[in-house]
């Protein structure tokens, strides 16, 4: 039973980073239960937890471990598509737990310090960035995400230079400048906070609908020629088109979230016209991944890396495509804006295009740093289990919040007299709460499955991990 | 895809695609800043307005409140609260945070003295006056 290695040494970094991402993907989705469970039992966990604490914290976790993923993901990528050993595998450890330490430090101090205590004892009175949502990290946290992003960068750029330079580097690497350039304006806080939210969204809007878009293909791209061994021409093809589309849709459809926060009305026709073309680069993405998947030219053993590269080709189609696409057209929007359905929407695209890549890349790669091509049959089976769990209890909540937010508008939102108040509607609105919360609890037991899948061994007929059987 | 397609040739669309779109975009960012004093009633912009929306963004509202649209939707859009209750109630509902009915979302108490509770006030005051081109659709937000 021959094993397999990674062919450079100093990709074993990126094994640090996914398990700690991980690690902080199961706190994001236990907070994740707890708030749904607030919508239900509104006085749960009050005043120890109140919901916006544990909100902050359920979305910081999933910036922080997405980053962590990503960066994992180009430790892992960028040697071997340069052909060259990482710059300094030491800088990657040291600045792995710089990350999890300040993150941790940060979880802690919300949840152990009134919010307005932690903005005045971080400096936050010299330079306000705070209290504006995904962006609630105190001042030293956001300075220490710009250390951590340049000294990664340095690393991996410095990798790239002097090795092989392909287009899926390329692509990854300014994916990743765009993303720590674009953090630069969360310490732009204008006090007219009309100007405040549009810089707002040149962080929040161009990473995921703009940069995020390039490392999540480049991401596709590298799984694809590892695993359907297609030529990289076709690959590299697909790949600049998809992020073609994904920029000139992406960039002015940031006009999309400009319709009512105090900015001119002609961004509701740039925002619409723009943000609808939005879906084509996702159903490119899906296109992309099926044809390469119909051409391979060999069998890959991890048919549970495979399952998930497909899959989020689809649920990002679905999740910021398709979601995106229903409530993005401004007379739409008119009514949707801050409802229910943009949280529908904002789930399915984060765990369709984000989550799941990353999950993908931890699927292939995670075998290989752990010295095979493949894990045994009996682990990949229950992976694949656990994705269609994970992808079931989304797809549960999804659905419930879209009938939720309908629900909303139709008695909120939609009459002219006598609409219903806030949290009169709330209370109608609690099946579908229950059912989220179990759509919920469903994404919650297909994580700890996924995760037992890292401890299945082998049966008795079956060698411990598996060779290319091409 | 025909085959004088190449990478490479997919490549410049993209750069060039990328750039154009960059430069469009700033170009209108560029336009919109010059409408957004009006837009925003900027000249009312007084001081106790920006202590207020400091009070705002350091209690974390947007963790269970919409501003205009943006931010949690646990409790009720603020953007036109000013207009929905008016000023008195803003405050008197502020002091007597939380209800403590059971089972009901609680809001904090956020110890907010009389000139605090002033600048918030202020702050939801200019804020709906913002020209949000008709949003939201009633006064129920």
């Amino acid at each position: 039973m021959a094993t397999t290695q990674v062919k450079y040494s100093s990709q074993a970094v990126s094994r640090l980073y996914f398990m700690g991402a991980i690690a902080l993907f199961v706190g994001q989705i236990v907070f994740g239960v707890a708030l749904g469970l607030q919508y239900l039992i509104g006085d749960l966990l009050f005043p120890a937890i109140p919901f916006n604490i544990a909100r902050m914290v359920h979305t910081n976790l999933l910036i922080v471990w997405l980053l962590m993923g990503f960066m994992g993901a180009a430790y892992y990528m960028i040697p071997e598509e340069a052909e060259t050993e990482l710059y300094s595998p030491k800088l990657a450890i040291i600045l792995f737990w710089t990350f999890l330490v300040a993150g941790a430090l940060t979880i802690l101090g919300y949840l152990l310090v009134p919010y307005a205590t932690l903005a005045a004892a971080t400096g936050n009175d010299v330079l306000a960035t705070m209290g504006r949502e995904f962006l609630e990290q105190p001042l030293p946290t956001k300075l220490g995400i710009v250390v951590v992003a340049l000294g990664f960068l340095f690393n991996v750029s410095m990798t790239v230079l002097k090795g092989r330079k392909t287009a899926i580097t390329m692509v990854l690497l300014m994916g990743l400048w765009g993303l720590a350039l674009l953090f630069l304006f969360s310490f732009v806080n204008p006090s007219n906070l009309v100007r405040d939210k549009m810089y707002w969204w040149f962080v929040v809007h161009l990473w995921v609908e703009g940069v995020w878009e390039l490392i999540l293909g480049a991401i596709l791209a590298f799984l694809l020629v590892k695993t359907t061994g297609v030529d990289r021409e076709i690959i590299d093809k697909w790949l600049y088109l998809i992020i073609t589309f994904a920029l000139i849709t992406g960039i002015l459809g940031t006009g999309h979230h400009f319709y009512f926060i105090g900015l001119p009305g002609y961004w509701q026709w740039i925002g619409s016209i723009f943000s609808a073309l939005e879906p084509i680069p996702f159903f490119m993405m899906t296109l992309f991944a099926f044809n390469m998947v119909q051409r391979r030219k060999r069998e890959h053993p991890n048919q549970a890396a495979m399952l998930w590269t497909v899959g989020c080709a689809v649920m990002g189609f679905l999740g910021a495509g398709l979601w995106g696409f229903i409530h993005t057209l401004s007379p739409v929007n008119y009514y949707t804006h801050g409802s229910q359905i943009t949280a529908a929407h904002g789930h399915l695209a984060f765990y369709g295009a984000y989550v799941m890549v990353v999950i993908a890349m931890i699927s292939y790669a995670m075998p290989i740093l752990r010295g095979r091509e493949a894990n045994p049959q009996r682990a990949q089976n229950v992976e694949m289990w656990s994705f269609w769990i994970m992808t079931i209890g989304m797809a549960v909540m999804v659905l419930a919040l879209t009938g939720a937010g309908i629900l909303q508008i139709w008695l909120q939102r939609i009459p002219t007299e006598g609409a219903m108040g806030f949290m009169q509607t709330q209370d109608q609105l609690r099946f579908f709460y229950w059912l989220r919360l179990a759509g919920g609890v469903g994404f919650l037991i297909g994580l700890l499955t996924w995760l037992a899948s890292f401890f299945v061994t082998a049966g008795e007929d079956e060698p411990q991990g598996q060779l290319a059987r091409a | 895809m025909s085959r004088g397609f190449t990478a490479q040739a997919a490549r410049n669309i993209f750069y060039g695609g990328t750039v154009f779109f960059s430069l469009l975009f700033a170009v209108i960012v560029f336009d919109t800043e010059q409408r957004t004093p009006q837009r925003s009633n900027a000249s009312e912009l007084t001081p106790a307005v920006v202590r207020g929306k400091h009070i705002w963004e350091t209690r974390n509202c947007i963790g269970c409140h919409t501003l205009l649209g943006e931010g949690a939707y646990f409790a009720p859009e603020l953007g036109n609260v000013y207009t929905r209750r008016g000023p008195d109630f803003i405050k008197a509902w502020m002091k007597s945070q939380p209800t403590g009915a059971p089972g009901r979302r609680q809001m904090p108490n956020f110890h907010l003295n009389d000139q605090q509770l002033d600048d918030l006030t202020e702050f939801l005051k200019w804020t709906s006056k913002i020209n949000t081109e008709n949003w939201p659709p009633n006064v129920e937000g």
